[in-house]
């Protein structure tokens, strides 16, 4: 599924220091057309900066911007084709609802007619009709937000930035949204831009994911293979739950761990270097007996049982004192009473495991 | 590789500086040049009333011939008049006294309305404000009216028997005193209000949690948190009374003498330019201590110096 | 933090009765019949009439008013600047001193900036008169200008500035369609505040002034050296109540414009 036709936007081996702090570090990265793109990572990653930088507010220090094959490294932001939805929405409080959607067409000298029946059309698309006449302090959140959006793709950007779009609604109204968004990207096509330390909403949302560390780029790929197959440690454990094992293969597809000898699939590793196997919690199985059948099987203790409404979680004491993490669907078929102190049996297939280079 | 690009962001042009930086430099700073130069000349029977004058088409010679002619006999005059010296002293015991009258009562006013119901606030500090955007003649002469012989003050404590001949109030340190307190009262309680306003309700709670009683609290934790509204009020108050005027002119007698007044006489009625010029270079390096204690204050609250 | 003791109510009602009883008193005089403070003659506007038959008087008052608006709005536009430039500017080469030369006239003595304003006149071989009056009252107002608009700066949100950018207004049409709009009470209020105190200034104005430019100030100041005189009283009561309007005026104009934008907002519904 690589992209074919030339990126939208790359950035190439771009820096950017503040100071003596090193904010983004030659990162280089290629965003397709009509991608819902996600940048995701810990605060300080350098996410938002990248975003700022795409935007025209920041310049690089090192490095060069493209943007339809054009560097757009130096040129600023009330030039560039491409338009954000701020963290804190940033609506014009003097100006009405209207007058804020239409204020970058005015910007661009459209006719007063053409501007009135775009707006029309911006807040039909947002589902805010009637509400042109308002002022912004007598909306909500959401409705707030529906006007920053609106606001800014009305001018029909090639690229249309988020940052941290979400994160000021509350859970159920953030769901709603997110399909929203993803919807909204469909329909028009423009490529969507999204930065977020909410790895949830990264991977409902968006095609693919950046994940960056520290300045960096950790791992970029579909939500799937981000999630499947992280690229490092580190990943595994940004994204979802993980377990992690050291170990070192002396076999092709045999690992020595300190929990004893798994089975885990090929992956070209040679022998007898440091690798880990990394576990998903709900990729493991967990029951009172030794299942039988072609799975590693690990004995332990109950640590700790926690109750989430649609999983369980199940903290198992392992024989080299370290946690495993066991996450399982709460089907309501079979009651697992599992108390602390009991011994349970973890057990998955040779496939589940991911193995971890770094 | 990529041409290091400047993000323009608005109003951080070149021009913005530029305009008011002009200005000052020829309104502000130029005239300051000057006062020195001619503190620094001789008084003459000329107009202007003073040599030399600096005369750039004379070139090179002419310049030399300028330098010799400067002397520092102006200053030699303050340093050996008393006159000059007790003016010095005087301004900066008026400036202190009041500045001190100023806190007593301006502090608890502030105080007071720090403490008072959130929306009536705005309403109170405006009407602190306000006697300031009259003007301030005005304001002294209301009290000429009060305090002259056959005044209101005099006419009221006759009438209450509590004195038996009316007093003279003007023309005393006590009528200079009241003039400063009363026009300089907005300075001192603004500024107080600001710091005491910001400070946290919370810590007293946690005082009084810890076992503070009330007094002990507003000393130990109010005044201390405090003292920038304290340093800024009391110096934006000491340093302009310092030079005063107005005040002392009107309401004071002709004992007290305070510099402005001494450089406004020597300026306007003996005509000795060099010598007021000379009065007012000795006061600004007098008080520029305290201008730029005050000016590093107000870039502190403004966050460009930690 | 919100308990209001006694004491704080006291101190509160008593530092205002201070600061408001002499102006109580003057106004009320103005309007005495008889000539003394201490005798009142029943009420009567006949300082009123003395004053309008006072030619010096109003031409010194009208001469005030004209330096005053011109004056306050070159401060205004030049304080505004300043305060832009001390926020938002980079680090430009002698900011130090720039920001040290805005902030100076705040506290000094008044004697001095008149004097040395007056000595740059005569050195400059500038004829004194409305002009020069003019150009010091502007530079000692725009201080204040600054004081006032740098703080409502400071807590500007940017983000809007950078929204407007971002939607295509270039920076110098954001400063003035964006972030302009929404200081202007600041900036209103620079501009109230620096012709109050041109209208009000007496030792700078006496400085820098030439024949025919008498000030207000000036004239009140050589009368009043005189012994008092009720007219006095009845040009200084005028002067309260123009301030007094100006001010509830622009309150009024504030909290109308609030009203009318929550009507609009409520109104019309296609």
């Amino acid at each position: 599924m690589e992209a074919v036709a030339p990126p939208l936007v790359r950035f190439e081996a771009v820096t950017k220091r503040f100071g003596a702090l090193t904010a983004v570090d030659r990162l280089s990265l290629d965003i397709a057309r009509g991608a819902f793109f996600a940048l995701l990572g810990p605060s300080g990653c350098g996410k938002t900066t990248l975003l700022r930088m795409l935007a025209g507010f920041e310049a690089p220090s090192e490095g060069r911007i493209l943007l339809n094959g054009e560097d757009i490294s130096a040129m600023p932001p009330h030039v560039r084709p491409v338009n954000m939805m701020f963290q804190s929405y940033a609506l014009f409080p003097h100006l009405n609802v209207e007058k804020n959607i239409g204020f970058g067409l005015r910007q661009e000298k459209v006719a007063r007619r053409e501007i009135a029946a775009r707006v029309e059309e911006m807040l039909a698309l947002v589902r805010l009709q009637g509400y042109g006449r308002r002022r912004i302090d007598q909306l909500s959140g959401g409705q707030k937000q529906r006007v920053a959006l609106a606001r800014a793709l009305i001018k029909r950007p090639s690229v249309l930035l988020l940052d941290e779009p979400l994160a000021a609604l509350d859970k159920k109204l953030r769901a709603e949204t997110q399909f929203e968004l993803m919807e909204l990207q469909r329909r028009l096509g423009t490529s969507f831009v999204i930065v977020t330390h909410d790895q949830d909403e990264a991977m409902t949302v968006a095609d693919r994911i950046a994940v960056m560390d520290r300045g960096r780029l950790a791992q970029v790929g579909p939500p799937a293979q981000v999630y499947e197959r992280p690229a490092s440690r580190w990943v595994a454990d940004f994204i979802g739950e993980v377990t992690l094992i050291e170990g070192r293969f002396s076999a092709p597809g045999i690992m020595q761990t300190l929990i004893g000898q798994v089975r885990v699939a090929d992956a070209g590793v040679p022998l007898g270097e440091t690798v880990w196997l990394g576990l998903r919690p709900e990729k493991v199985s967990i029951g009172g007996e030794k299942p039988a059948g072609d799975v590693n099987a690990v004995a332990g203790t109950l640590h700790e049982a926690g109750y989430r409404g649609d999983m369980s979680i199940y903290k198992v004491r392992l024989g080299d004192r370290s946690l495993m993490k066991v996450a399982v669907a709460n089907t309501g078929t079979r009651q697992r009473d599992f108390s602390p102190g009991d011994v349970v049996w973890l057990s998955w297939p040779a496939d589940a495991g991911m193995v971890l280079t770094q | 590789m990529s041409r290091r690009a400047k993000v323009k962001r608005p109003g951080g042009g070149r021009l913005v500086v530029l305009i008011p930086y002009l200005w000052l430099i020829a309104f502000f700073l130029v005239p300051f040049v000057i006062v020195a130069k001619i503190s620094l000349s001789q008084t003459a029977m000329a107009l202007p009333p003073y040599t030399p004058v600096l005369d750039l088409a004379a070139g090179w010679e002419g310049l030399k011939q300028f330098a010799a002619q400067l002397s520092l006999d102006s200053y030699a005059l303050l340093a050996s008049d008393e006159l000059y010296l007790r003016s010095y002293l005087k301004s900066l015991e008026v400036a202190g006294v009041s500045t001190a009258l100023l806190l007593l009562i301006g502090y608890p006013m502030a105080y007071g309305i720090a403490r008072s119901p959130r929306g009536l606030q705005p309403l109170l500090v405006m009407l602190v404000v306000l006697p300031f955007w009259t003007s301030f003649l005005i304001r002294v002469y209301a009290w000429i009216n009060i305090l002259q012989r056959d005044g209101l003050l005099n006419d009221v404590l006759l009438r209450l028997h509590i004195i038996d001949t009316p007093l003279a109030w003007l023309a005393s340190d006590t009528a200079i005193y009241i003039g400063v307190v009363y026009s300089y009262l907005p300075f001192m309680v603004l500024p107080l209000y600001a710091s005491l306003e910001k400070i946290d309700p919370t810590l007293l709670e946690a005082a009084a949690d810890l076992g503070c009683p009330r007094w002990k609290a507003f000393w130990r934790v109010t005044l201390p948190l405090s003292w920038p509204g304290v340093a800024a009020g009391a110096l934006l108050c000491f340093i302009p009374v310092t030079g005063e005027f107005v005040i002392p002119d009107l309401l004071g007698g002709s004992r007290t003498l305070m510099i402005g007044q001494t450089l406004w006489t020597e300026f306007f009625s003996n005509r000795d330019w060099p010598v007021a010029s000379a009065i007012a270079v000795a006061l600004l390096a007098l008080l520029l201590v305290p201008i730029l204690f005050y000016e590093r204050l107000q870039k502190r609250a403004i966050g460009e110096t930690p | 933090m919100q308990r209001t003791s006694a004491f704080n109510v006291v101190s509160v009602a008593l530092g205002l009765a201070f600061l408001y009883l002499p102006i109580a008193i003057l106004v009320v005089y103005s309007f005495n019949a008889s000539r003394l403070v201490t005798i009142w003659g029943g009420w009567s506007l006949e300082w009123y009439r003395e004053l309008l038959r006072d030619q010096p008087i109003l031409d010194a008052a009208w001469m005030s008013l004209r330096i005053g608006a011109l004056s306050a709005s070159a401060a205004t536009v030049l304080g505004t600047l300043a305060a832009v430039a001390l926020t938002r500017g980079r680090r430009f080469r002698g900011r130090l001193l720039f920001s040290g030369m805005v902030y100076a006239p705040l506290v000094m003595p008044e004697v001095i900036t008149g004097l040395s304003l007056l000595l740059l006149f005569v050195a400059s071989g500038v004829d004194r008169g409305f002009w020069t009056v003019a150009a010091a009252h502007t530079t000692l107002t725009m201080c204040f200008v600054t004081v006032i608009v740098q703080s409502r700066l400071i807590g500007f949100d940017r983000s809007l500035e950078e929204a407007a950018m971002d939607l295509g207004c270039p920076p110098l049409r954001t400063f003035l369609t964006i972030t302009l709009p929404l200081i202007w009470p600041a900036v209103a209020a620079g501009w109230m505040l620096a012709f109050s105190l041109s209208l009000d200034d007496l030792v700078i104005a006496s400085f820098t002034t030439g024949p025919g430019a008498t000030t207000l100030p000036i004239r009140i100041y050589s009368q009043v050296r005189l012994g008092v005189k009720p007219e006095i009283n009845a040009i200084c009561t005028i002067m309260i109540a123009v301030v007094a309007l100006a001010t509830v005026a622009s309150s009024l104009a504030a909290k109308r414009g609030a009203m009318r934008r929550a009507r609009e907002g409520l109104g019309v519904q296609v």
